[in-house]
């Protein structure tokens, strides 16, 4: 026995259709969680990543137990959430001896797990302990420059998903027009090692130079922290391959109150709204308004200058 | 791409602002770690740079807030988060219609009726062919004498809607199946169904929960007075007989409720018309069943008769 559900308010159809799968999608959402046990600096981590992905980002503060991405049957209550939330990124935060401060990073694909990469965190500085002038401070949700330097994120496989899942984690939502008074922060990564990466978050500061282009310079305002590589996990081809996949065409915009013709060629409606004649609005015949009132009152004023008392100032009284 | 220094060339995506510079090669031996953190920071400005020196010269149009650049499309290819829209399956009814040829025709929202010589709107308020205005029905020779004509319309909507409900939920289904079910529909599974009947399990009222639950109570010693109560499970409904008790002393200004209400009973017995309050035959027969049962003298069959001829055992212990 089936039965057909359909949202019963408007606001509920519309967060239907938003998370629906779209020919052109939304920025990807960020799980930010941890396991059964935290270390101080891992949340400080997931904490400062919250605020820099504020307004994209969901942060669950209970411990999740049950949760092992890179064991089979461990990834479930990963997917479950990932669905409630429609969130298609995760960072997944655990502190245990064999692996401390330990960060999952992961992508979903129709809400299954996509890849994995697993970083171990050192040397982290948190945004609190930078000291800069707070006239530069980035803005909340503005979009960053991304920059990654040195040879390993090409050469070594592991660099190379690091590097891809940074983009995806970093980049928000992707946009037609910008704003380039909008832009204020960049995310570095260099890869140091074959196995090391450092990250850290500056805010731009724009300089005048000689052309329209500025210079640029960056001040560290910080979280900044060295990613150890851990384990990886990358997608099997075909799924790596359906999800690549995009469509060439875009959605067709209906144009609206225009046809083509062969004959008559391409014609165009234009619409007038009614003329109501008897509403339209009258001239201002009020007294103080008539131009040989306005007229007269600058004569009396300069008559008064002039210092005479002539026959018009009496007229005008 | 761009070239900066002599064998240096960035990839730059401006689409996502993204820079990568591929041929920068970080010592192995760092010198210290504030000097690494400065090595990696004006690397990154010469990124920046980059980036930005191409996006300032992209055309620009003034707003408010800002001059607003126009940016191209990314070329980093990320995978998506959720599958592309999957083709739905034709409908029963656009199966059909292809197949015959029939042409989708744009209808008007107003039409001329001729029965009122007006234009009317085909759907709603005061529409045009409306079922229910038709005030009169003239009787065909295939209609049978009993039958009410107007009762039998509304039984023939009722019968094509729930035939259109069943073909909307049958094309849903093999849209679900092709994985291409529109976003704002959920198609839920209501009752499992019980193998060989088609009936839809009955679903126990919030009511008849409670009757249970009471009658699990007096199971108990104390008569379920003291059992622990689930949140928002309500108290037990009183058992036993309900009695109101009226006030022994009447409240001042108020009506002495016992006195009224032996009166009432007076009232009924010394009235005009007491003897319609008594049912004569009912109060006959059970005169007569006393009498009967007296002569009797208890029939009863389940109290054990006492034979007088049985002697008392014991009887002459005494002596």
């Amino acid at each position: 026995m089936m039965e057909i559900r359909t949202p019963k308010t408007h606001k509920a159809k519309r967060v239907l259709e938003k998370r629906a799968p779209k020919l052109v999608e939304n920025g990807k959402k960020t799980l930010i969680l941890h396991g059964t046990k935290t270390s101080a600096t891992l949340s400080s981590v997931l904490m400062e990543l919250y605020r820099l992905k504020k307004g994209g980002a969901i942060k669950y503060s209970r411990r999740n137990e049950n949760i092992r991405p890179f064991e089979s049957g461990g990834e479930t209550s990963l997917e479950f959430f990932s669905q409630k939330t429609d969130c298609s990124i995760f960072a997944y935060g655990s502190h245990t001896k064999k692996r401390p401060d330990n960060l999952v990073l992961g992508r979903m694909y129709d809400h299954h797990v996509y890849d994995l990469i697993e970083v171990g965190i050192d040397n982290f500085k948190s945004l609190l302990s930078f000291s800069y002038d707070k006239k530069i401070a980035p803005h909340e949700g503005s979009k960053p420059f991304i920059c990654f330097t040195g040879e390993g994120f090409e050469n070594v496989p592991e660099l190379k998903q690091l590097k891809e899942v940074l983009t995806d984690l970093f980049r928000g939502e992707v946009v037609d027009n910008l704003n380039l008074t909008g832009l204020d922060r960049a995310y570095i990564c260099s890869a140091i090692s074959p196995t090391k990466v450092f990250l850290t978050h500056c805010a731009i500061k724009l300089k005048k130079s000689g052309s329209i282009v500025p210079r640029i310079e960056l001040v560290e305002v910080g979280p900044s922290m060295d990613l150890v590589i851990r384990r990886n996990r990358l997608p099997n081809e075909g799924l790596r391959k359906e999800a690549m996949k995009s469509s060439k065409d875009k959605p067709k915009k209906k144009v609206k109150n225009v046809d083509q013709d062969d004959v008559l060629g391409k014609r165009g409606r234009i619409f007038i709204p009614e003329q109501e004649v008897g509403k339209t609005p009258l001239p201002d015949k009020s007294k103080g308004v008539k131009r040989e009132r306005r007229e007269g009152k600058l004569k009396k004023k300069k008559n008064k200058e002039e210092g005479s008392a002539s026959k018009k100032h009496k007229e005008s009284e | 791409d761009m070239d900066m220094e002599t064998d240096q060339i960035y990839q730059i995506d401006v689409g996502n602002l993204l820079a990568f510079n591929p041929n920068h090669r970080f010592s192995s031996a760092p010198s210290s770690r504030e000097e690494l953190v400065k090595e990696c920071v004006t690397e990154g400005t010469k990124l920046v740079q980059a980036i930005a020196d191409t996006l300032f010269n992209l055309p620009s149009t003034e707003t408010n807030d800002g001059p607003l650049v126009q940016l191209p499309p990314p070329t980093t290819k990320l995978p998506r988060e959720k599958h592309l829209p999957r083709p739905k399956p034709p409908t029963k009814w656009e199966e059909f219609a292809l197949k015959k040829g029939i042409q989708k025709r744009k209808k008007d929202k107003i039409v001329y009726d001729e029965t009122t010589d007006k234009f009317k709107r085909r759907h709603g308020y005061d529409r045009v062919n409306d079922d229910n205005d038709i005030p009169i029905i003239e009787a065909k020779a295939s209609d049978e004498p009993g039958e009410d004509p107007f009762a039998k319309r509304l039984d023939d909507k009722k019968k094509r809607v729930g035939k259109q409900e069943k073909n909307r939920l049958e094309n849903l289904k093999t849209a679900a199946k092709a994985g291409a079910l529109p976003s704002h529909v959920q198609l839920a599974v209501t009752g499992l169904p019980i193998s060989g009947t088609k009936t839809q399990p009955k679903k126990i009222g919030k009511e008849a929960l409670g009757d249970v639950a009471g009658l699990a109570a007096t199971s108990t010693a104390s008569g379920g007075k003291f059992d622990k109560k689930l949140p928002g499970e309500k108290p037990p409904k009183k058992q036993g007989k309900h009695h109101k008790y009226l006030p022994v002393v009447p409240r001042y200004g108020w009506v002495d409720e016992e006195k009224e209400q032996t009166n009432k009973v007076l009232g009924k017995l010394l009235s005009k018309h007491s003897h319609e309050i008594l049912n004569v035959g009912k109060a006959i027969n059970m005169y007569n069943d006393k009498k009967e049962k007296k002569k009797s003298g208890r029939s009863d069959k389940l109290k054990a008769k006492k034979d007088i001829t049985k002697k008392k055992p014991y009887a002459n212990k005494a002596n």
